[in-house]
C-alpha cells in the first residue's frame, strides 16, 4: 500500500497540480502578452454603444474594469491575486449578461455537455474496443472488415466536418432528426417524460457524430494492440489447451490490451472535450461549446477566460479520476 | 525516395488512395496560381449558382466562385500545416532527443511538462489566444501558435526512440572517443529518428489544419482569407442549409474529407513502412 502511494498516487497527484498550474499560468500570461488591452477594448466598446458618457464616468469605468480584471499592482501581485480569486471559485461577472457570474453561466451549460459527452465516450470506447478485439481474432469476418474500412475512413475526419456531414445527411437530405438545439425553442426545461424524449431525439445526432469518430480511433487502437497479443505464447498455449474461444478472446487477448486503451482514453480526454465543444456549435446544442460561441460573438472576455480555465481544470481532474480508477483494472499496480 | 514511392504504390492499397487524393489536392492548390480573379473579392460571379460545368463547385451568396475559393483554401491550409509541422517538429526533436539522451532529472522535468501539454485541452486556450488577437491574426502567426502547442505527442515518441538509441554500442563508442552530447544527438541519433519525424509531420499537419478549421468556424481567424474553415464560417453566417444552398457547405466538406483522408492514409501507410516487420509482410517477403 505504501508503495502504491509513493510510486503511483503521489506522482499522479503531482502531475495533476502541474497541469493546472501550467494551464492557469498560461491563461494569466496570454492576455498580458496580447497587444490588445482588454480594459481599453471594453471601454471603447461601451463608448461606441452609448453616445454621451462624460470623461469622469469613463475614468471611473476604467478603474472598475482594471480592478475587475485584476490588473492592479505588479505582475507578481496580480498573479497571486489571480490564484486567490480562482481558489475562491470566483471567475468574475460575465460582461455580456452583466452581472450574472461566469460560474453560473458555466454551471447552466455544463450538464448538457457532460450528458452527451459521457454517453458518447462510453459507447464509442466500449464498442470500439469490442470490435477491435474481434477484428484481430476473426480477421476474415465480413462484418468486421466493413467496420475496419469505415474506421480508417472516419478516423482522420475532424469532429467539425463529421458533425456537418451528419447534419447534411440526417437533417437535410433524410429529414429524420431536427436541425439544431436540444429541445424545440420555447419549451420549458422540466423533468417530464415527453421533455426527456425530445431531448433524447435532439441529442441523438450530436452524440452519434462523436461516437462515429471516436469509435474509429478506439477500434484501430485495439486492433493494433491485440494483433500483437494473439501471437504471444500464452495465447497459443491457451488455444492448444482447448479453452473456449470467447474465454481466450476476452480474458487472454483483450484483457491485456485494455490497460493501454484506458491510458489512451485519459490522454485523449482533452481532445475529445475540444471535439465536443465544436460539435455543439454545429448542432446549436446548448452546452459549453455554444456558450463559447456566444462569448466570442458578444466579445465577452471574462466569460472566455472563465471557460478556458474551467475547461483546463475540469479535463485535468477527469483525467486524474480516470487514472485513480486505473489500479482497479491493473493487478500489477493493485498488488504492489 | 522515388524507389520508396514506387514500392509503396505497388504493394500498399492505402498508399495508392493517398497518392490519388493528395495529387488531386495538390493540383487544385497549385492551380490557385492561375485563378482568373481574386477569390476574396465579392460579387465577381452570379450568386447562388448550383454546381455546373461553368462553376464546378457552384457559387455562393456572396458572389464568389467556390472552385477558386477552395483552390486558395487548400493552398493556405497546406501552407499552414507545413509551417506548423516545421515549428513543432523542431521543438519535438529538441525535447525528445534531450529527454531521452540525458535521462534522470532532465527527462522527468521535460516529460512532466510534456504530459501536461498532452492532457490540457488545447482548444479553449487557443480560443482565448485568438480571441485576444482577433483581427491581427495572420496565417503565419496562427501557424507559429499552433506549432507551440503541437509538439508533445511526438516528443514522447522521439524520446522513446532516443532511450533505446542511447543504449546501443555506437553511442558508447562515441562517448568514449570524446564526442560531445550535442554532436551525438544531432549526428548520431537524429538520422534514426527522421522516419518517425516524417510520419508525425503528416499527423501534425492533420491536427493543425483541423484546428484552423475549428478556430475559423468560430470566426476567430481572419475570415476574409480563404481557408476550408472560413468557407464553412461564411456558409454558416448566411445559413446556407436553411436557404438550400447545400453546395456552399458541401464544397469545403468534400475538399476537407479528401485532404484529411489523403494525409491520414499517407501517414498510416508510411508508419507501417518504417517498421521493417510489417514492410516485409506487405511485400510478401
Amino acid at each position: 500500500m505504501r508503495n502504491f502511494v509513493l510510486r503511483y498516487l503521489i506522482p499522479r497527484l503531482g502531475q495533476w497540480v502541474m497541469v493546472i498550474f501550467l494551464g492557469v499560468t498560461l491563461t494569466f500570461i496570454i492576455p498580458r502578452l496580447s497587444p490588445n488591452d482588454p480594459v481599453e477594448r471594453q471601454v471603447s466598446q461601451i463608448m461606441m454603444s452609448g453616445a454621451n458618457i462624460n470623461p469622469e464616468a469613463v475614468a471611473h469605468l476604467r478603474e472598475a474594469l482594471t480592478e475587475m480584471y485584476g490588473l492592479k499592482g505588479s505582475s507578481f501581485q496580480q498573479y497571486l491575486a489571480y490564484w486567490g480569486r480562482l481558489l475562491r471559485a470566483d471567475l468574475g461577472p460575465s460582461l455580456s449578461t452583466f452581472p450574472t457570474p461566469v460560474t453560473q453561466l458555466i454551471a447552466r451549460a455544463m450538464p448538457w455537455t457532460l450528458g452527451v459527452l459521457l454517453t458518447a465516450v462510453l459507447i464509442s470506447w466500449i464498442l470500439g474496443n469490442l470490435f477491435g478485439g474481434l477484428a484481430s481474432y476473426y480477421p476474415k469476418n465480413p462484418f468486421i472488415r466493413v467496420i475496419d474500412v469505415l474506421s480508417q475512413a472516419v478516423r482522420p475526419i475532424p469532429y467539425y466536418v463529421m458533425s456537418l456531414v451528419m447534419l447534411i445527411m440526417f437533417a437535410y437530405v433524410i429529414r429524420i432528426f431536427p436541425f439544431s438545439g436540444a429541445y424545440p425553442p420555447g419549451t420549458r426545461v422540466q423533468f417530464s417524460l415527453p421533455f426527456v424524449l425530445t431531448v433524447l431525439k435532439h441529442s441523438a445526432l450530436p452524440a452519434l457524430s462523436l461516437v462515429v469518430v471516436g469509435m474509429g480511433g478506439w477500434f484501430l487502437g485495439m486492433k493494433s494492440l491485440t494483433s500483437n497479443i494473439i501471437s504471444e505464447d500464452y495465447v497459443v498455449y491457451a488455444e492448444t489447451a482447448g479453452l473456449r474461444e470467447n474465454k481466450i478472446l476476452f480474458q487472454y487477448v483483450m484483457r491485456n490490451a485494455l490497460l493501454p486503451q484506458i491510458t489512451g482514453l485519459a490522454m485523449q480526454l482533452g481532445t475529445i472535450f475540444s471535439g465536443a465543444l465544436i460539435m455543439e456549435v454545429v448542432f446549436g446544442y446548448p452546452g459549453m461549446g455554444m456558450l463559447t460561441l456566444q462569448a466570442v460573438m458578444a466579445n465577452d472576455y471574462s466569460l472566455i477566460m472563465g471557460i478556458a480555465i474551467f475547461s483546463i481544470i475540469g479535463v485535468a481532474t477527469s483525467v486524474l479520476i480516470l487514472d485513480l480508477i486505473y489500479p482497479l483494472f491493473d493487478p500489477r499496480v493493485r498488488y504492489q | 525516395m522515388l524507389r520508396v514511392i514506387r514500392d509503396l504504390l505497388k504493394y500498399d492499397g492505402r498508399f495508392r488512395f493517398a497518392f490519388v487524393f493528395l495529387l488531386a489536392v495538390l493540383i487544385l492548390a497549385i492551380s490557385s496560381a492561375i485563378s482568373p480573379y481574386d477569390p476574396g473579392r465579392t460579387f465577381k460571379v452570379p450568386a447562388d449558382q448550383p454546381p455546373s460545368l461553368q462553376y464546378p463547385f457552384g457559387t455562393n451568396s456572396r458572389g464568389q466562385d467556390m472552385l477558386w475559393w477552395m483552390a486558395f483554401a487548400l493552398r493556405n491550409s497546406l501552407f499552414l500545416g507545413l509551417m506548423t509541422a516545421v515549428v513543432s517538429r523542431v521543438i519535438a526533436i529538441f525535447v525528445g532527443l534531450t529527454a531521452g539522451y540525458r535521462g534522470g532529472f532532465v527527462d522527468r522535468a521535460l516529460m512532466s511538462i510534456n504530459d501536461s501539454f498532452i492532457v490540457m485541452p488545447v482548444l479553449p486556450v487557443l480560443i482565448l489566444l485568438s480571441f485576444l488577437l482577433r483581427g491581427r491574426m495572420s496565417l503565419v502567426m496562427l501557424a507559429l501558435i499552433l506549432g507551440l502547442f503541437g509538439w508533445p505527442w511526438d516528443a514522447r515518441l522521439i524520446r522513446a526512440q532516443a532511450l533505446s538509441l542511447k543504449e546501443r554500442a555506437f553511442t558508447r563508442t562515441a562517448v568514449y572517443s570524446g564526442t560531445g552530447s550535442l554532436k551525438i544527438t544531432l549526428n548520431e541519433h537524429l538520422p534514426f529518428v527522421l522516419p518517425v519525424v516524417f510520419a508525425t509531420t503528416v499527423a501534425n499537419m492533420l491536427w493543425s489544419i483541423g484546428m484552423e478549421v475549428t478556430l475559423s468556424v468560430l470566426g476567430l481567424s481572419n475570415v476574409e482569407l480563404p481557408t476550408i474553415g472560413t468557407a464553412i464560417f461564411w456558409a454558416n453566417q448566411h445559413q446556407a442549409l436553411v436557404a438550400g444552398i447545400w453546395w456552399w457547405l458541401a464544397a469545403p466538406v468534400v475538399v476537407a474529407i479528401v485532404l484529411f483522408l489523403g494525409l491520414y492514409l499517407l501517414f498510416s501507410s508510411v508508419n507501417e513502412y518504417i517498421d521493417p516487420r510489417t514492410r516485409l509482410r506487405l511485400m510478401g517477403g
